[in-house]
């Protein structure tokens, strides 16, 4: 019998994620045994500690450029850079999670397993601080993606999708206000997420009967010998991709976006919208750019019609919407196509403009979300957009945010989305692909209508009876939205250092 | 001819020439920013801050004359203005004779005229803000005359555009105020445009716009290049000077308060085109073609002005055309070159005085008589205006050209220059410019007579006329003294001072022995003025009567404005309508259709979005299809 060698193992590379894994397992036991009125505190000061902890990892690793742990984690620039965003995002998506003091409880219900509707239900909507397990699962959630960013093998990248992708189902389902909403979009998306999970678990097969491994390296070498069959490459390729696609909510494989963003809490949207989007960009990029890079001429034209198809919906549905979370969410499936048209691309420029878009986008989708929090009235959010008419007489500042961060999706100069665009837009005509960049720049068109059609409510309409209220941020929500708006200012009127920062870590080890 | 000019930077006291345009647009923007808080000390300022810049521009013009005759020229680059590729224009200002002699104009004739105005403007809840925009148009006007290259000339040049604009709509609730604002703007934009363009065209072929490097490269230019840069030049010029065929806007500009039409439609800003080309002689005497285009514009402006004048009734609109005819005579001097450049320019300052005594004169004319502008309900005002009288009758001696006054001795050298030119032209100009003397003498007498002298013909509210404040009388008879001796003053001086921007003198052979061209100018411009009067001494009907052909002619402007209606504004208004409608059925359907298209798109393809799991997988399901497909048929070669 042959001697198992253990892998040799790089700790302090690891160690971002092993602070969260760690202070996810504490967080656990910490509601087993915290007494009920200080939980809330204690989770979310422990919470708040891990990302910030395993930040600070991150940035003492920023030289590292190694694969550890037996090739299953590439801990390399674009990883460390990937896992930088996900926790500076997911530390203002926790400030929107933490935030107590614009609904009595919080977004979150106490105990999601009373049916809805029930006298117990009724009595925790009006009094029951919510649930705080939230946190537990927000930072289980973080660790899977940042996991996912640096797997380096095919089996760790599904054991991270799952890591990360179980805990969103539940964080879903949590809403206080519109349960029945929120529970179906949770099972939605657990339904679809695990069909897609599916998917790329059978590409996995499929790629390791075409390459005899599982490792990224493996699969690259084996991509350059042409006597492998080439029907397990492709059908392996295809669907690895569609795994990814659907978490990267790339049309047709989006269909679930706009009901789950519309369903979840509020928080848990824009910590999707934010951060699921990093992680989910991050293994495509990954997974394209290291294992099949040798096949690129195969691939662009197929994701490239993807990325074009998923700009036009994300585009052209966006229009009719009336709801304002189902808005974002259409916009949210046009800038993946953005960012497909940046990592097709395929190239140092490519790589480096979609991290930076994945950061700007980031940042000015959390400020949208962390105001859509705070227009309100009794029966909490109140999202259908004909309730926002006229918000700039009653609050200008926050429609002025508003307008603002539209202005950013639009990609209007002096904000984050302009500069992010061009970059990704440069990138991919240097790049060759530029039959992308033209959709790209039609559909920018087609999506200025819808943002600009909310600004045009937001400060032309009368104010109605029913416009509602805009409740008064709590710090934390301040903090996340003063956060987000400055970041998207930044970008846009300094972009500089971040993009020096992408160029230098855009460079995988293999 | 090959001509190098070399500017000698600025030292000394002549460091400071930049607070000369500073100091009037410091006190601008604080007339405009503190609002009403400055009302009641505001005008006070504008005229201090006017009176420094020419308190300093004295000393700038002293510190000038002392350096030896060869560099009597201060070059200034404050900074850099703007620096794209090859194109470096630097915030640099000149200051050289004939500059100097404008700083002191505008600043000296500026100051008196800001002084008149706290009178005139006395009972105008916008007084602040009237001294605010005459500060910025000096500060503006300073800048035109002061900068190095074009583009600065090009600043100022718009920047009194902006302030005469301003100024001429002041009374804005008066629609004949903004529509006259309205069609100075937009002649000026024809002229202003050709100026823009000559610049484009000068950094195009010499890739400068500096003076010194202009000048010192136009010899390389081929002459079609001079010709049509200098017709640019030419059409900036004409509009901002109200030449032919750009004229129309300035009588209408008379819309303003009086100071306005004193300083800026008389005394400085509409010169600034004699100015331009004057500046500008190296391009001019390049080019013979372009100096006759010159002479004739002027000679033809110059005529035009005097009949149209000696047909109108409004006291202010008489002195316009006046303005715009005796601009006509520099256009004509600046034309002939030579040493007649600086003649023009004698003409210019001579005229600044007498036409903006004049003015100020009409200004106080109708203060007494309740902005009366009728000359027909004017008559026997001697009697009770007696300093504005004597000074109106000053300047009305010196611009008809009666020896000794100042008007004698600038416009009988232009006069004579004109007969000098060397071929048959010199009949033709030279008589265009001594009958030119003639009607003016005939126009002018007739104003004069009929506003001081004869019946009084006033209306039923006017019955007691009476004189103007001690503090608009002040600058009348500083600007009166001026009108009588300036001219001669100036002759010889100035001519000799400007022999660094010019040149020479050189005495050429003239056609007539120049004795008998003084006596023959002498002698129409009594005829003009005995002939008017013995028509008017007795007054004149209270209406307009029905006249013959020429007159007709000439109160309509010789048909200008009808012709102008007729090439310009009608083709314009139906091509403007052509495209209106161009725009609603054609590009708006296109757009509305394409948005109406997309929206019915967006509204078909949300029904695709059930809410059903099973539904989306199965589209889930179809994508996956296709992509597995895709890639595999690419495999199998079917798509590559």
């Amino acid at each position: 019998m042959e001697d198992l060698k253990l892998p040799g193992i790089d700790y302090g590379a690891l160690l971002p994620m092993l602070i969260l894994f760690g202070a996810a397992c504490i967080g656990i036991l910490l509601e087993a045994f915290t007494p009920r009125r200080s939980r809330q505190v204690v989770q979310l000061s422990l919470a708040f500690l891990a990302v910030t902890a395993s930040f600070i990892a991150v940035i003492f690793q920023h030289d590292t450029r190694k694969i550890t742990i037996g090739g299953a984690v590439a801990v390399d620039g674009p990883t460390l850079f990937l896992q930088g965003s996900i926790l500076v995002l997911g530390l203002v998506s926790l400030m929107l999670i933490g935030e107590r003091q614009i609904e009595r409880g919080g977004p979150f219900v106490s105990q999601a397993a009373i049916t809805v509707g029930s006298q117990k239900d009724v009595k925790q909507a009006g009094d029951q601080p919510g649930a705080t397990e939230v946190y537990p699962l927000t930072i289980f959630a973080l660790g899977g993606m940042l996991l996912f960013v640096a797997a380096n093998d095919l089996l760790t990248m599904f054991i991270a999708l799952e890591v990360f992708s179980l805990p969103l189902y539940l964080l879903c389902a949590l809403a206080r206000r519109r349960r029945l909403l929120s529970q179906e979009a949770a099972l939605k998306y657990f339904l679809l997420g695990s069909y897609a999970s599916a998917f790329f678990l059978f590409g996995v097969a499929l790629i390791y009967g075409f390459s005899g491994g599982i490792a990224l390296g493996q699969v690259h070498a084996a991509v350059a010998d042409p006597q492998r069959s080439q029907v397990l490459l492709y059908g392996g390729l295809a669907l690895i991709a569609i795994g990814l696609l659907f978490k990267a909510a790339l049309a047709p494989f989006h269909v679930w976006t706009p009901d789950v963003y519309q369903g979840a809490p509020t928080p848990v949207t824009a910590l999707m919208a934010a951060c699921t989007k990093v992680a989910a960009f991050g293994a495509l990029l990954r997974i394209l750019y290291v294992a099949f890079d040798g096949v690129r001429w195969d691939f662009q034209p197929v994701l490239g019609t993807i990325a074009v198809l998923t700009m036009l919906v994300g585009a052209i549905l966006a229009i009719t919407q009336t709801d304002m979370k189902r808005l974002l969410a259409y916009s949210s499936v046009a800038n993946a196509g953005y960012l497909l048209v940046g990592v097709l691309a395929l190239n140092e420029e490519g790589l480096s403009s979609t991290m930076f878009y994945l950061v700007a986008y980031g940042f000015a989708v959390l400020a949208a979300f962390g105001i859509v929090t705070l227009v309100r009235d009794g029966d909490g959010e109140a999202t259908h957009l004909a309730r926002w008419a006229g918000l700039g007489r009653k609050s200008p500042l926050v429609a002025a945010a508003f307008t603002f961060i539209l202005l950013a999706f639009a990609g209007i100069p002096l904000t984050s989305g302009f500069t992010a665009k061009f970059a990704v837009f440069g990138a991919a005509v240097e790049g060759g692909q530029t039959w992308l960049v033209v959709f790209g720049v039609i559909t920018s068109m087609l999506l200025a209508f819808p943002y600009l059609r909310v600004v045009v409510l937001l400060w032309l309409s009368e104010p109605s009876e029913t416009t509602p209220t805009v409740s008064i941020p709590g710090f934390l929500t301040s903090a996340a939205l003063v956060i987000g708006v400055a970041a998207t200012f930044a970008l846009g009127v300094v972009p500089a250092p971040l993009i020096d920062l992408t160029r230098d870590a855009a460079q995988f080890v293999r | 001819m090959e001509q190098t000019v070399e500017y000698a930077s600025a030292t000394g006291a002549l460091s400071g020439i930049w607070l000369l345009v500073a100091i009037p647009l410091a006190s601008a923007a604080i007339l405009l920013l503190l609002g009403k808080r400055a009302d009641k000390w505001g005008h006070w300022l504008g005229v201090l801050a006017v009176a420094a810049s020419f308190v300093l521009g004295l000393v700038f013009f002293i510190s000038l004359s002392g350096l030896e005759e060869g560099q009597r020229s201060a070059q200034q680059s404050l900074w850099d203005f703007i620096a794209v590729g090859n194109l470096h224009v630097d915030f640099g200002l000149l200051f050289d004779p004939l500059a100097g002699v404008f700083v002191l104009l505008i600043t000296g004739v500026g100051s008196l005229i800001h002084l008149y105005a706290v009178g005139y403007m006395e009972h105008d809840p916008g007084r602040r803000k009237f001294f605010a925009y005459f500060n910025l148009f000096v500060a503006a006007m300073l800048l035109l005359v002061l900068g190095n290259n074009y583009v600065m000339l090009y600043f100022g040049w718009e920047g009194v555009g902006l302030a005469s604009y301003l100024l001429i709509s002041f009374w804005t609730t008066r629609p004949s105020a903004a529509t006259a604002g309205k069609k100075a703007f937009l002649m000026n934009r024809v002229g202003d445009a050709g100026l823009a363009i000559g610049i484009f065209v000068m950094f195009a072929t010499l890739g400068t716009t500096q003076y010194d490097e202009v000048f010192g490269n136009v010899s390389a230019l081929s002459s079609t290049t001079v010709l049509i840069l200098g017709l640019l030049l030419l059409l900036g010029a004409a509009g901002k000077s109200g030449q032919f065929p750009l004229h129309a806007w300035l009588p209408d500009a008379m819309e303003g308060p009086t100071p306005v039409s004193a300083l800026i439609h008389a005394a400085t800003m509409v010169t600034a085109g004699v100015y331009l080309i004057a500046r500008s002689n190296a391009i001019f005497s390049a080019n013979t073609t372009l100096q006759v285009v010159v002479v004739s514009v002027g000679a033809l402006t110059l005529l035009m002005g005097c009949i149209i004048g000696a047909a109108k009734d409004d006291i202010k609109r008489v002195l316009a055309w006046s303005t715009v005819s005796q601009i006509g005579y520099m256009f004509l001097g600046v034309g002939l070159g030579g040493g007649a450049y600086a003649l023009a320019i004698i003409h210019l300052l001579a005229h600044g005085f007498f036409k903006a005594n004049m003015f100020l004169g009409a200004g106080s004319v109708m203060h007494g008589m309740h902005d009366q502008v009728d000359i027909r309900r004017f008559g026997g005002l001697r009697k009770y205006m007696k300093f504005t009288w004597l000074t109106f009758g000053a300047g009305w001696l010196a611009i008809i050209g009666i020896p000794p006054l100042s008007g004698y001795y600038s416009k009988e050298p232009i006069i004579a220059s004109a007969f000098e030119r060397g071929d048959w032209t010199a009949w033709l100009f030279g008589w265009a410019a001594l009958l030119g003397a003639g009607l003016t003498a005939f126009y002018m007498t007739r104003l004069f007579v009929l506003t001081f002298h004869g019946p009084e013909r006033y209306t039923e509210d006017n019955k007691h006329p009476h004189e103007s404040p001690f503090i608009m009388t002040v600058p009348l008879i500083l600007l009166g003294l001026g009108s009588l001796v300036a001219g001669y003053l100036m002759h010889t001086s100035v001519a000799d001072w400007l022999v660094p921007v010019f040149g020479e003198h050189e005495e050429h052979h003239a056609v007539m022995p120049h004795g008998v061209i003084n006596i023959l100018g002498i002698a129409l411009t009594v005829l003009g003025a005995g002939l008017a009067w013995l028509l008017f001494r007795k007054g004149t009907a209270l209406e307009p009567q029905p006249a013959g052909v020429v007159v007709t002619a000439a109160r309509r402007n010789l048909y200008t404005d009808a012709i102008n209606e007729a090439v310009f504004e009608r083709p314009g208004i139906y091509l403007t309508r052509a495209l209106v409608f161009l725009d609603n059925k054609g590009i708006d359907g296109l757009v509305n259709g394409i948005a109406a298209g997309i929206g019915g798109t967006s509204g078909r393809l949300r029904r695709l979005q059930t809410g059903f799991v099973r539904s989306y997988a199965l589209s889930m399901l179809t994508g996956a299809v296709l992509v597995v497909g895709a890639f595999l048929a690419i495999q199998l070669g079917w798509l590559a």
